[in-house]
């Protein structure tokens, strides 16, 4: 059962990664990139990470998902199509690709992993929120911190980016 | 750990979505779908470290801090990344890589 499911997983994000890359129809390729994120929240609830599984779903699925579904909606007619890539742009892409794949590959088969033989430890809220908010070792309070200063600033930004500059006229 | 998967497995679906996504980086030419790519690059990688974590190091948390951090700057990134679209659209008309050359010389 699990290993069926674990394949099945594996297959819905090739494909539908595959698909969101060369579909002609932009609201279709978001579409795909959800299905993409939605599998990849099933593979860490089969990994046992509740908590990274839920984190993809709200954060990536429902979060930026929805941001670039809007930003089509807002830039796109929905009827628009486009046009095919010229060949030598896609040779090039299909060429960095398959290289790229073949080169990770052959070092991935080829190293030995081996695992640690210490005793699991349980992952439950109480693990990591101890962890994620401690100064000890293996704690992780300063790019807790970081990331916070990281999201503020990047919240500012957008404010800014996207504002319409009102007194344009009038300071002429 | 799953039972009966080995980690390779993992390892070779990670993989070729990357380089799906570094294709698609290449291919495209609508910087929507140029930033949708980079989201899949970014969650291959998620899914590397969240595999390496529980099955090599299945004592420590560092590789599901790892990728808890990735998906948040993923998020700062694509909300201004989809600022400056926006405002890109507002001026031009179009993002479309190849007609947004008006600061290029």
């Amino acid at each position: 059962m699990n290993v069926f499911m674990f394949y099945l997983f594996a297959g819905i994000i090739l494909i539908c990664s595959l698909l969101s890359i060369t579909t002609r129809r932009i609201l279709r390729a978001a579409v795909y990139l959800l299905c993409v994120l939605l599998a990849t929240a099933g593979l860490y609830f089969m990994l046992n990470y509740q908590f990274m599984a839920a984190v993809q779903l709200t954060l990536y699925a429902g979060g930026i998902v929805v941001l670039i579904i809007f930003s089509i909606l807002l830039t796109h007619h929905i009827s628009h199509r486009f046009q095919h890539p010229n060949v030598t742009k896609l040779l090039m892409g299909i060429g960095a690709g398959a290289v790229g794949i073949g080169l990770a590959l052959a070092t991935i088969l080829s190293h030995p992993f081996k695992a640690t033989t210490n005793p699991e430890l349980p992952v439950d809220m109480t693990v990591i929120g101890n962890q994620l908010l401690s100064t000890e070792k293996n704690g992780y309070v300063l790019p807790f911190e970081l990331i916070s200063i990281l999201l503020l600033a990047a919240m500012i930004a957008a404010i800014v980016i996207a504002k319409k500059e009102k007194n344009k006229n009038t300071e002429i | 750990m799953i039972q009966g998967i080995p980690l390779e497995h993992f390892l070779i679906v990670s993989t070729i979505m990357f380089f799906i996504g570094v294709c698609g980086f290449i291919i495209r030419r609508n910087l929507i779908t140029m930033l949708m790519a980079v989201e899949l690059i970014l969650n291959s990688v998620n899914i590397n470290f969240v595999v390496f974590n529980r099955y090599l190091y299945p004592d420590q948390l560092q590789g599901q801090f790892f990728s808890l951090f990735i998906v948040g700057i993923a998020a700062a990134e694509a909300s201004v990344a989809i600022a400056l679209i926006i405002n890109i659209y507002r001026n031009m008309k179009n993002i479309e890589v190849e007609n947004v050359n008006e600061m290029k010389y």
